[in-house]
């Protein structure tokens, strides 16, 4: 099946954007995963709450919430604008930001279950022979629950590739920037020929996901096997 | 010297209150029932726990001291935690487990790992995974894995407990070596009467989260109160004795305590090295006079210096050598049936005994009620072979008078 130029950039710009946010999310997701599941202080609760938030709020008001702190004259864009001359309304990175944002907390929670299900004294035993904390975390936690990073980079690239909410509120439909496959095929149910489009790109939607689902279950299979689970 | 002097509350209400000092040579065994808090006094010393109050030194380093406000961290205790499950990382091979810890120490490395697979028996499993292998084979890696991190003491937690009864068979002669063959300080954490004496030099034992006895495994274990500790459990005489002869021919071995020699199966060590021989209570029967016509190779005379009522239809009569004692167990109905009564001459017929081989040059601090064997000379010619081994008679004591 053949798609129209304008298809084709959007398919590219979506590709583009999950790959991004979900390679960008990944450090801070594994870090926060580790600290909510491995460690006890006060206001963890509210810290909690805070990574959440993104997961229970309507995406709008998640865009909107961006707008206000990245927008040009937001609490931080201005200063981004003014100093680095970084612009991220309008843009593809804006894009990039929107999907990473809303995806973190679904990527947060599939790493810290994986790391709850190591068992803790493995960790001890690390300890005792020699390693110091992060040590100890590099050696032994990381490689276990790369099966956990596994399914939350999955996790995030499926919930970055249906981003619309928030994208469309921060950064606005912008062909070739931040028009990805949902917001085209929103752009083409509201042209009056644009049925043809919006059906093509939900075949690739759907052929999407199913790829990367097949890709993951290899992956795991593969990372299982080198963990000895299997 | 290992020194623990430590309390710690924890939330489910369980308060531990532990003070014992152990050698820092040999094993120390940590003994008592399941939820005493055995596993928490080594977590303590591993630093995987940090008690409320309270010191632990081992040696001249100083692993935590409140007052002094120093608390270790783990990695720099140089400890080896044997854990009950084995905890090998999973994702590595055998070899990369075994030198975890090897690559990371900061101390001298005296402990070779090619020494360490020879002596644990491990070479064929060095490119394996640690899910294709026994159980018994993991714990063997696990010890492999905190030997060769270079430990000023190991610590072991049950080490044996998650094992069936011919994997224990297949580490114990491990642990034998791993005591002999290594100078290092071992704290050992069970439950099982049978490995403390197989294994154990020193014994504390622990009820309620207090330590409730300390010191050489002969002395302690001779405590009447540790019974609620021990349970029913037959820990009868301990011996600490010198092998003195081998007799290949009838499958013997001579070894002599303070109080004479016994003959016993053969011993896989040296005439002169120190051996130590467990005699359970039910195994000694008694006699009023001097037993000559009867299979039994091992007979002692002594004075009755106590009779205790046991369980059931047992008395337990604790008998005065000249230089040690023997506890012995009876019918109630026997002891009237002989009118034994303390101050009475007896002797003693053994009928089984059980040597734990020691290494040459062990020394039990305080094995008060026997002589140190070392001290014995060794007299390799005193049996010969042709010695009919039916017709001995342990020197030691005097003949019984007839009843008085």
């Amino acid at each position: 099946m053949l798609l129209t130029p304008e298809e084709w950039t959007a398919v590219r710009l979506s590709l583009q954007v999950a790959f991004w946010a979900t390679l960008w999310s990944l450090p801070p997701a594994i870090l926060i995963g580790w600290v909510l599941a491995r460690f006890e202080f006060p206001g963890k609760g509210i810290f909690d709450g805070i990574v959440h938030l993104p997961l229970v709020l309507p995406k709008v008001v998640v865009g909107y919430l961006l707008l206000i702190v990245l927008g040009n004259r937001g609490y931080l864009g201005q200063y981004l604008h003014e100093w680095f001359g970084i612009s991220l309304i309008f843009s593809t990175a804006g894009a990039t930001v929107a999907a990473a944002v809303v995806s973190f907390p679904l990527t947060v929670n599939a790493i810290r279950l994986a790391i709850g299900g190591i068992d803790k004294g493995i960790e001890t035993a690390a300890r005792t022979l020699g390693a110091s904390k992060l040590d100890a975390f590099f050696s032994v936690t990381l490689p276990l629950m790369m099966p956990g990073v596994l399914s939350g980079c999955l996790i995030s690239l499926a919930s970055a590739l249906g981003e619309f909410g928030a994208t469309i509120t921060f950064v606005s439909n912008v062909e070739g920037q931040t028009r990805t496959i949902p917001l085209a095929i929103y752009s083409a149910t509201h042209m009056p020929d644009g049925d043809a489009m919006a059906l093509r790109l939900t075949v690739v939607s759907v052929v999407l996901a199913l790829g990367s689902l097949m890709l993951a279950e290899m992956a795991d299979k593969r990372i299982r096997v080198a963990l000895g689970q299997i | 010297m290992i020194e623990i002097d430590v309390s710690l509350a924890r939330s489910t209400g369980f308060h531990l209150k532990a003070n014992l000092r152990a050698p820092e040579t040999g094993v120390t065994a940590l003994f008592g029932r399941s939820g005493c808090g055995k596993t928490t006094v080594i977590q303590l010393v591993a630093g995987s726990l940090t008690p409320d109050s309270g010191h632990i030194r081992v040696g001249d380093t100083v692993f935590y001291d409140r007052q002094a406000g120093i608390n270790l961290p783990m990695e720099q205790r140089a400890v080896g935690y044997v854990f009950q499950d084995a905890r090998l990382f999973p994702h590595m091979t055998i070899e990369n487990n075994l030198r975890y810890g090897e690559r990371r120490t900061r101390r001298p490395r005296t402990i070779q790992f090619d020494a360490v697979v020879e002596m644990l028996g491990v070479g064929h499993l060095l490119k394996r995974r640690p899910h294709t292998l026994s159980g018994g084979e993991k714990q063997r890696i696990a010890i492999g894995r905190a030997l060769l991190s270079q430990p000023r003491l190991l610590l072991m937690d049950e080490p044996l407990a998650s094992l069936d009864e011919m994997r224990k068979g297949e580490i114990l002669p491990y642990l034998e070596r791993l005591r002999d063959e290594l100078n290092l300080p071992i704290l050992y954490v069970s439950h099982s009467i049978e490995e403390v004496l197989r294994l154990a030099d020193a014994v504390a034992a622990l009820s309620d989260g207090k330590v409730i006895a300390c010191g050489p495994l002969s002395d302690v274990l001779s405590r009447p109160e540790l019974l609620p500790v021990i349970g029913r459990f037959d820990i009868g005489t301990i011996l600490d004795c010198t092998v003195t002869a081998h007799d290949p021919d009838l499958g013997l071995s001579t070894v002599s305590f303070a109080d004479g020699e016994l003959r016993v199966p053969l011993v896989g060590r040296p005439v002169g090295a120190p051996a130590r021989a467990r005699i359970r209570s039910r195994d000694v029967s008694l006699s009023l006079s001097r037993p000559m016509d009867v299979s039994v190779t091992n007979r002692i005379s002594g004075t009755i210096s106590a009779i205790t009522r046991a369980e059931g239809p047992f008395s337990e009569v604790e008998l005065a050598l000249s230089a040690g004692r023997l506890s012995s167990l009876v019918t109630q109905e026997s002891v009237l049936r002989l009118g034994l009564e303390p101050g009475m001459q007896v002797w003693a017929m053994i009928k089984a005994v059980t040597v734990d081989s020691r290494p040459a040059g062990f020394h039990s601090p305080g094995a008060e009620f026997v002589s140190p064997p070392a001290s014995r000379p060794a007299r390799p010619a005193a049996h010969p072979p042709q010695d009919p081994p039916a017709l001995r008679v342990i020197s030691g004591g005097s003949p019984p008078k007839g009843q008085t």
